[in-house]
């Protein structure tokens, strides 16, 4: 998808921006805006690139660095804490061999904490693309990574 | 008493009984029958009907309902907007994401009756990011609705024009704030404003607005279809109806559980939750999730009840209801909490983004074992400034957790204060 591509889908009014922005992140390969796309959304949108950039920046949803097809949420919160998310982080870390906030470097995995994913009642829990996945073990973590692996669709 | 006379089935009594995905069957269900009702009243008829009901605001903060749709109703100014709130980040809640996920049809008709009553012709539903399949299965049930003449011009023949789109937020606690949200749609950063004026007043584009919770709007069918009196007989004297309850935490049975209001927290954890496991004890119970008050054990038999917690400072807020047992760190607990406020806090205002900064830093000395009596005058003194002067109730709720342990479990502190030395840097 290209920016102008975008645009024309939701518009180009500063209310549709987010949404724009959003949709064409989640079509480029590294998940994230360039300083050049900023500079396009500006453009097209008669936007200053100060607000744009101040959108991109805010928002934790938006990016403005490179990260994986893949992007690992694993909740933070309490609810989650104290069944053991700090074991599921871990593991996801150890299977990776990155740390939390850091890439594969085959750029297929980005794992990062994610505020509450309102799936309290299955913690611990983490989200990938849109998917939830609740009370996870140390166990169900490599499943769930090798099916990423062979290339399922989020 | 059994788990029947405990939970209420109202708001939650189509879950797993229609294909949320299909508007027929919600509409087999009695769907749409309580606007169909509604067409027939005035604006003022179906306000007075939401008054006697009683509802109160289901986001945590608990204003009359009745009034807010008055207050827009009376408002000059056009165009009106009317909102959903559906930006539930609040750690501990997920009731907003299943009344979404499991009956959409139920929030879109509780949206449409209040924009009639108000008459406005504009809406968003505006959900949290995060929430990627309430965001599909709303957008694709508000289309079905617009098919089916619920929404658009000239809805059901009654001259009444309304439509609504979902608006996608984009990863921010802050935007559950009302003027946050407002100005997120708006396309700029999402960051509090002082009130007054209120949205009721000077909402989005600086016009009226109607903000109300998803589970609030999802009440409003219910009270147009039994009527105002019948509903307020749900429930006690200061809080009406039902209210839905997120159980999490150290508990057998965690998941979401429809309560009339007025039955107690213990109840909730030990016949629907089961306890906790391994029947260990409980250490302290978080209400209403990150922002709300933490309370003992021996508290448990409170009951849901605004009139009769507001008599301790305690509150119910959004109806979380999070378990901890006696394995759990209290400070470790609290750091945690007060990581994701700092890391949701927009910046903007200084009690809250210093506050929070220094809050951690105070944390710490006491984990380290290096607090003094200092440090313990100084985290009080600043999370008092907090509340009194941060603009917004992301800072101003944010010290609750923390205050609240000093009051019922000082000596998590005290233990820990390692000389009566004055502050060393």
């Amino acid at each position: 998808m290209q920016v102008k591509e975008a645009l024309d889908k939701y518009g180009r009014t500063a209310d549709k921006l987010i949404g724009a922005m959003l949709a064409y992140q989640k079509s480029t390969p590294c998940n994230y805006l360039t300083e050049d796309d900023i500079k396009e959304f500006s453009r097209e949108t008669g936007l200053p690139e100060s607000r744009v950039y101040s959108i991109a920046s805010f928002y934790s949803l938006l990016s403005t660095e490179a990260r994986g097809k893949y992007i690992i949420q694993v909740c933070y919160d309490v609810p989650c804490y104290i069944n053991d998310s700090v074991n599921i982080v871990n593991e996801l870390e150890k299977i990776l061999e990155i740390k939390m906030g850091q890439t594969t470097d085959d750029r297929l995995f980005t794992i990062e904490y994610s505020s509450c994913l309102g799936c309290c009642d299955k913690a611990p829990a983490m989200q990938i693309g849109a998917t939830l996945y609740g009370n996870l073990t140390k166990d169900k973590i490599s499943s769930i990574l090798s099916t990423y692996r062979g290339g399922k669709d989020e | 008493m059994s788990n029947k006379e405990i939970t209420k089935n109202m708001l939650t009594a189509r879950f797993d009984v229609i294909n949320p995905d299909s508007i027929d069957e919600y509409i087999s269900h009695n769907g749409y029958t309580a606007l169909k009702k509604a067409m027939s009243k005035t604006g003022e008829e179906i306000i007075s009907e939401v008054k006697i009901a009683g509802l109160k605001g289901r986001g945590g903060a608990g204003f009359p309902t009745g009034l807010k749709m008055e207050a827009v109703s009376q408002a000059d100014g056009s165009p009106k907007y009317i909102i959903c709130n559906a930006d539930e980040g609040e750690p501990g809640n997920f009731k907003d994401r299943y009344l979404m996920e499991k009956d959409p049809h139920q929030l879109i008709e509780g949206i449409i009756i209040c924009a009639f009553a108000a008459n406005i012709n504009n809406g968003y539903i505006f959900i949290r990011g995060e929430y990627i399949n309430a965001i599909n299965i709303m957008e694709k049930a508000l289309e079905q609705a617009r098919v089916n003449g619920y929404l658009g011009d000239n809805i059901l023949d009654s001259g009444f024009n309304f439509d609504m789109e979902v608006y996608s937020g984009a990863g921010s606690y802050v935007c559950g704030e009302e003027f946050a949200l407002l100005v997120t749609i708006e396309g700029k950063q999402g960051r509090a404003t002082y009130k007054p004026p209120f949205p009721t007043t000077v909402g989005l584009y600086n016009k009226p607005t109607q903000i109300n919770n998803v589970e609030t709007f999802c009440n409003i069918p219910h009270i147009l279809n039994m009527g105002g009196k019948e509903f307020s007989k749900i429930g006690t004297d200061s809080s009406k109806g039902t209210k839905l309850v997120c159980l999490s935490g150290n508990i057998v049975n965690p998941g979401l559980y429809e309560v009339e209001l007025g039955v107690s927290i213990r109840d909730i954890i030990e016949k629907l939750g089961k306890g906790v496991p391994n029947k260990r004890a409980i250490k302290m119970v978080q209400l209403g999730g990150a922002s709300g008050p933490v309370i003992p054990e021996n508290m448990l038999d409170i009951k849901l009840d605004s009139k009769e917690m507001s008599k301790l400072n305690l509150n119910y807020g959004s109806g979380a209801i999070i378990v901890m047992d006696d394995r759990i760190d209290v400070l470790d607990i609290l750091k945690r909490i007060i990581e994701f406020f700092h890391h949701e806090s927009c910046g903007k205002c200084t009690p809250c983004r210093e506050g929070l900064t220094q809050m951690l830093i105070l944390l710490d000395r006491f984990t380290d074992g290096i607090a003094t009596n200092d440090d313990l005058a100084i985290l009080e003194i600043l999370m008092e400034t907090m509340n009194q002067s941060s603009i917004c109730g992301l800072g101003q709720a944010a010290p609750t957790a923390t205050q609240k342990v000093l009051e019922y479990f000082r000596e998590e502190f005290t233990n820990k204060i390692n000389s009566t030395d004055s502050i060393v840097v």
